[in-house]
C-alpha cells in the first residue's frame, strides 16, 4: 500500500524486527529497478501468513505485485508464478513457523529444482501473530504459551538445513542493518536458482533477543551474531559447513553454487528435445 | 439372427493380457466401420490379481458396457468362477487351456492360447489368437481383421513384415482352431461406417485434447490413479515456449503452483482424484476468495480416503461443490461421455477465465479408462472467451464494486495485492463488516456469468423425468430409450453443468412431480443439491464400484414411475 489505508488495521510492534526487514527489501527493489529499468510492477512479492506475511501491505513507494496466500504455501505459489512467467522477479516473504513448520515439506522440493525465486526468511523464533507459541527455532527449553514447562523438541538451524537440501545461495541477514541485508537480499535475486536470505528478526513482544543477538558489553553478553570472514569461499560447501558449527549465528553469503542451471533454464534446454505439436496433430495419433 | 452388437469379457490376471486383448477386439472393431466402447477395471497393484475388461462392439453408436456378457474369455479357472453369473445362457465360453481345464460347463472351448501364438513365432501375438476366434463366432469377415493388424503394425521398421505375418497368422489359427468347435453366436450385422473421421481414445485423453484446444498453458500435478495419465501425456505434449507440465511433490503443490500461474496469466489445470481433492481444499478456497483462475480435474474413484483406487463411483460431488471452508460454492461441470470429456475440458477452462476463479471438472473412472470412437472434434468452431485483462494505469482498484472486473496481470500495470484473507479494493486486508459483504456478494455475482442454456430435455410434457449425471449418463440414457420404447411415462433431462444449473432447465425440473436421479453413491448426492434448489428429486443409488447395469435401471424407473403415478392419481 502506498500510501496509509485506513480500512487496513494491522501493525507491527513498535521495534520489530520486520521493520528493517521491509525496509531492506524496498531498497533491493529500488535498486533493481535503477539497474535494469524494469518497472516495479516486474516484481512479484508472495507472502506467507504470520506477523511477516503482512510485509506485502506495509510496503511504501511504488507498489510491487504481491499474492498474500495461505499458511505455508508461499513457494508452491512462487514456484506457478515463476514458471508461468520466468521474466518476473519473484520473492517470497515468510517466517520461521510459515517457513519451516506447516511450509517445511516445499524447500526441499524448490532446492532440487533450483528454482529462480530469492526468499527473505523472517526468523524471530517464535509464532507472533498467534501470541507466542513456540516454532522450529525457538530454543530447546524455552518457555513459551504453547511449551509452559520448557520446550522438549529440539531446536532447528534454518542454515544447516538449507545446505543439506542442497538450496544453492544461503546467505544469513540481520534486521537492525538495513543496507548490508539489502546487498544480500540483491544477490539472492540476481542469484539463478534458489536463494534463501534468513534473516534474525527479533519479536520485541513475544522473544525479544535483540540482546542476545547483538550482545551486551555492559553486562558481560557475547553477541551471537558475527560476521563471515571475508576470505571465505562461498562455493565451498564443506566450508560453509565448518562455519555452521562454530556456533553463533553468522552474518554474510555463507554458500553460493552458480554451478546448477536454474530450473527455468532446464526448462528451456528441454525444449531441443521436446517438440511441440498443434493439436490437430496431437489428435492425429487417435485417428483410425 | 443378425446382431446389432455383442459383448466380450476378458478376465484373468493383471499382466495377461486382459486390457490389451479388450483394446485390441476394439480397435479392430472400429477399422471395419463398428463402433466400440470398452469397460476396465484394475486391482490396485501392477502385476497379478485379478482384473477384466469389457469390450462391446456394435453397428450403433454406443451408450454402456453392456449389462449381458456374449462371450467370456477367461484366462485362469478364477476368472470363470467370479463371471459365469454375468455370461448370457447361450453365451460362448473361450477359456485358455494353456492356463487350466474348463470341466461340466458346455459352453467352454479350450484355446491354446500361448502354443498357438508360439507355433506363430511371436509370443506376442496371443491376443490376435483370441481376437481371430472372436471374430469367427460373429462372422466378422478375416479382411477387417487383417487390414487392422497392417494399419497397426506397419511403423517403417525393419521387422515389420514379420510382425505382420505372424500377427495374421495367429488370427486365423485362433480363427480355425474355434472353427472346429462348432461354436456360434450368429451374424453380426454389417457394419454402417459412421461419417467424417472418428478418433479412437480414452476419456482422459480427450480432456487432455480438450484443454489444449481450449490454450492450457500450465500443468502441474502429482500420480493418483485414475487420474495419472492425464500427468504423463501433459508432461510429453504440453511443451514448448511459453507452457509448463510438471510432477509436483504433493497435491498441495499442484493447487498453489495452479494459483501462482493463474495470477499470473496463464490458463492453468491439474487432474486428481478423491485424496488428492481433499488435499486441494485450502487453496480452491483461495482462489475463490482471490478471484484466481485455474481447473482441477477430479477423476472421481471410490471414496473415503484411499477407498477404492481403481473402481468407480460418483460420490464427489459435495466435495466438489463445496471444496473449501467458508461461503464458498464452486463452478462444477461433470461430463457424461468421452466426447463430452473433450468438450466439457474445454469449457471448464473457459468458465475459469470468464469468471475469474477456480472450476471443478469432474469425471470417473468408468470413463477416465474408456475406449471409444468419438467423432473427430471440428476445432475450427471452438471458441474460448479470453480473460478480461485490466490495461489501464497503476493505483487500480482491482476488487471494486459487486461485480466482475478487468485483472491485471503482473508485468503489466495495475499491480495489486491478491489476497485469501477478506480484503478491500485494493486487495489489502481488512476486517470491516461492509466489506465483506461487498466481497462476498462479488464473489457469488459472478458465478451468473457461467448460466449456460444448453441442456437435453425429451418428453418435456411428462411430470416425471430420469435425469442422471456425469458418467452415468450412458446406461441411464440407454435404459431411457428402452423405458420410451415401453411407453413409460418419463422424461429425460441432462445437462454436464452442475452449477450453476441452466436457469431454463432449473425452472423445468422444478414443474415436475419427481425427477429420478441416478448416482453412484450412497447418499444421493445430487438428488439433495437438487432438492435444496426447489426440486423434487429422488435418488437411485448403488455403491458397489461398478457403473449402473442397463436392465436395473429400466425396472428401478418403472417402479418409482408407477407408484409416484398411483400416488398422483389418488391425490
Amino acid at each position: 500500500m502506498s500510501k496509509k489505508n485506513p480500512e487496513y488495521d494491522f501493525k507491527w510492534c513498535p521495534g520489530c524486527g520486520d521493520f528493517g526487514v521491509r525496509r531492506a527489501i524496498e531498497f533491493a527493489m529500488i535498486d533493481r529497478l535503477e539497474e535494469t529499468g524494469l518497472p516495479m510492477e516486474n516484481n512479484v512479492v508472495i507472502a506467507g501468513i504470520g506477523c511477516s506475511g503482512n510485509l506485502v501491505h506495509l510496503m511504501e513507494g511504488n507498489q510491487p505485485y504481491g499474492f498474500h496466500g495461505i499458511h505455508g504455501r508461499s513457494l508452491p505459489i512462487a514456484f506457478g508464478t515463476k514458471m508461468a512467467r520466468p521474466d518476473l522477479n519473484v520473492m517470497v516473504v515468510a517466517g520461521d513457523g510459515d517457513f519451516l513448520s506447516i511450509g517445511g515439506e516445499h524447500i526441499g522440493p524448490q532446492a532440487a529444482r533450483n528454482l529462480n525465486i530469492c526468499a527473505v526468511i523472517m526468523d524471530n523464533g517464535v509464532y507472533g501473530l498467534t501470541k507466542g507459541q513456540s516454532s522450529p527455532t525457538t530454543k530447546l527449553g524455552e518457555i513459551t504459551s504453547s511449551t509452559p514447562y520448557g520446550k522438549i523438541e529440539a531446536d532447528l538451524n534454518p542454515l544447516e538445513l538449507y545446505l543439506t537440501l542442497g538450496v544453492s545461495f544461503i546467505a544469513s541477514g540481520f534486521s537492525s542493518q538495513p543496507r548490508p541485508l539489502a546487498e544480500l537480499i540483491t544477490q539472492g535475486m540476481e542469484h539463478a536458482g534458489f536463494s534463501i536470505v534468513h534473516v534474525q528478526s527479533p519479536c520485541t513482544t513475544y522473544n525479544d533477543t535483540f540482546e542476545q543477538l547483538k550482545g551486551n558489553v555492559k553486562k558481560g553478553i557475547e553477541p551471537m551474531l558475527w560476521n563471515i570472514p571475508e576470505d571465505h569461499d562461498a562455493s565451498d560447501k564443506a566450508a560453509a559447513h565448518d562455519l555452521l558449527q562454530q556456533g553463533g549465528i553468522p552474518v554474510g553469503v555463507l554458500y553460493n553454487d552458480e554451478s546448477r542451471p536454474s530450473l527455468d533454464q532446464q526448462v528451456e534446454q528441454m525444449w531441443e528435445k521436446a517438440r511441440p505439436q498443434s493439436v490437430e496433430a496431437l489428435m492425429d495419433a487417435f485417428k483410425f | 439372427m443378425e446382431m446389432r452388437d455383442f459383448v466380450v469379457r476378458f478376465a484373468g490376471e493383471g499382466g495377461q493380457g486382459v486390457v490389451t486383448s479388450a483394446e485390441g477386439l476394439a480397435q479392430t472393431s472400429t477399422q471395419a466401420g463398428y463402433h466400440a466402447l470398452t469397460f476396465a477395471t484394475f486391482p490396485s497393484q501392477i502385476l497379478g490379481g485379478p482384473t477384466w475388461t469389457q469390450a462391446r462392439i456394435s453397428v450403433d453408436h454406443l451408450l454402456s458396457p453392456g449389462d449381458d456378457v456374449d462371450v467370456l474369455v477367461a484366462f485362469n479357472q478364477e476368472a470363470y468362477d467370479t463371471h459365469k453369473e454375468d455370461l448370457r445362457p447361450d453365451g460362448v465360453i473361450i477359456f485358455n487351456s494353456n492356463e487350466f481345464e474348463l470341466e461340466g460347463d458346455p459352453r467352454g472351448f479350450g484355446l491354446p492360447v500361448e502354443d498357438l501364438a508360439r507355433a506363430t513365432g511371436n509370443n506376442r501375438a496371443a491376443n490376435m489368437v483370441i481376437i481371430g476366434a472372436l471374430a469367427h463366432l460373429v462372422h466378422m469377415p478375416q479382411e477387417f481383421l487383417e487390414e487392422f493388424v497392417i494399419a497397426r503394425f506397419t511403423r517403417g521398421r525393419a521387422g515389420d513384415d514379420e510382425i505382420i505375418r505372424s500377427n495374421i497368422q495367429a488370427l486365423t489359427s485362433g480363427r480355425e482352431h474355434i472353427a472346429e468347435s462348432g461354436l456360434d453366436l450368429g451374424d453380426l450385422a454389417p457394419a454402417v461406417r459412421p461419417d467424417g473421421q472418428q478418433l479412437m481414445l480414452k476419456g482422459n485423453e480427450a480432456i487432455c485434447l480438450g484443454s489444449l484446444a481450449a490454450g492450457l498453458e500450465v500443468y502441474a500435478g502429482y500420480p493418483i490413479s485414475p487420474a495419472t495419465t492425464i500427468l504423463l501425456w501433459m508432461e510429453r505434449n504440453l511443451v514448448g515456449p511459453g507452457k509448463f507440465a510438471y510432477q509436483v511433490s504433493s497435491e498441495i503443490e499442484s493447487i498453489t503452483t495452479l494459483l501462482g500461474a493463474g495470477f499470473a496469466g496463464k490458463k492453468a489445470m491439474t487432474a486428481t482424484a478423491g485424496p488428492g481433492f481433499s488435499l486441494m481444499s485450502e487453496g480452491l478456497g483461495l482462489g475463490w476468495i482471490a478471484e484466481i483462475p485455474l481447473v482441477v480435474v477430479n477423476v472421481q474413484r471410490g471414496g473415503p480416503a484411499t477407498g477404492l483406487p481403481t473402481k468407480t463411483e460418483q460420490s464427489d460431488l459435495m466435495a466438489c461443490m463445496y471444496p473449501a471452508h467458508g461461503d464458498v460454492k464452486m463452478p462444477v461441470i461433470a461430463v457424461g461421455t468421452v466426447e463430452e470429456c473433450f468438450f466439457g475440458a474445454i469449457k471448464a477452462i473457459e468458465w475459469a477465465e470468464r469468471y475469474q476463479g477456480p472450476v471443478v471438472l469432474m469425471t470417473e473412472m468408468s470413463l477416465a479408462e474408456r475406449v471409444q470412437n468419438i467423432p473427430r472434434p471440428d476445432l475450427s468452431k471452438v471458441q474460448v472467451d479470453a480473460r478480461k485483462v485490466y490495461t489501464g494505469d497503476n493505483g487500480y482498484r482491482r476488487y471494486a464494486g459487486f461485480e466482475l472486473s478487468p485483472m491485471p496481470i503482473p508485468g503489466g500495470p495495475g499491480a495489486y495485492m491478491a489476497n485469501g484473507s477478506e480484503h478491500d479494493d485494493f486487495g489489502d486486508t481488512t476486517h470491516l463488516p461492509a466489506r465483506h459483504v461487498q466481497m462476498t456478494e462479488r464473489r457469488f455475482s459472478k458465478i451468473k456469468l457461467l448460466e449456460e442454456d444448453d441442456y437435453e430435455i425429451d418428453r418435456p410434457e411428462e411430470a416425471i423425468v430420469f435425469m442422471p449425471w456425469g458418467g452415468s449418463k450412458g446406461p441411464a440414457l440407454e435404459a431411457y430409450n428402452i423405458l420410451k420404447e415401453k411407453s413409460v411415462p418419463v422424461g429425460w433431462c441432462y445437462t454436464m453443468y452442475l452449477n450453476p444449473l441452466p436457469p431454463k432447465l432449473l425452472e423445468e425440473l422444478k414443474q415436475k412431480e419427481l425427477v429420478i436421479v441416478p448416482e453412484l453413491n450412497y447418499q444421493g448426492q445430487f438428488a439433495s443439491i437438487l432438492r435444496s434448489q426447489g426440486v423434487k428429486a429422488e435418488a437411485i443409488t448403488q455403491y458397489t464400484g461398478l457403473p449402473f447395469k442397463v436392465r436395473d435401471l429400466v425396472n428401478r424407473v418403472t417402479e418409482m414411475t408407477n407408484s409416484r403415478r398411483k400416488e398422483m392419481v389418488k391425490a
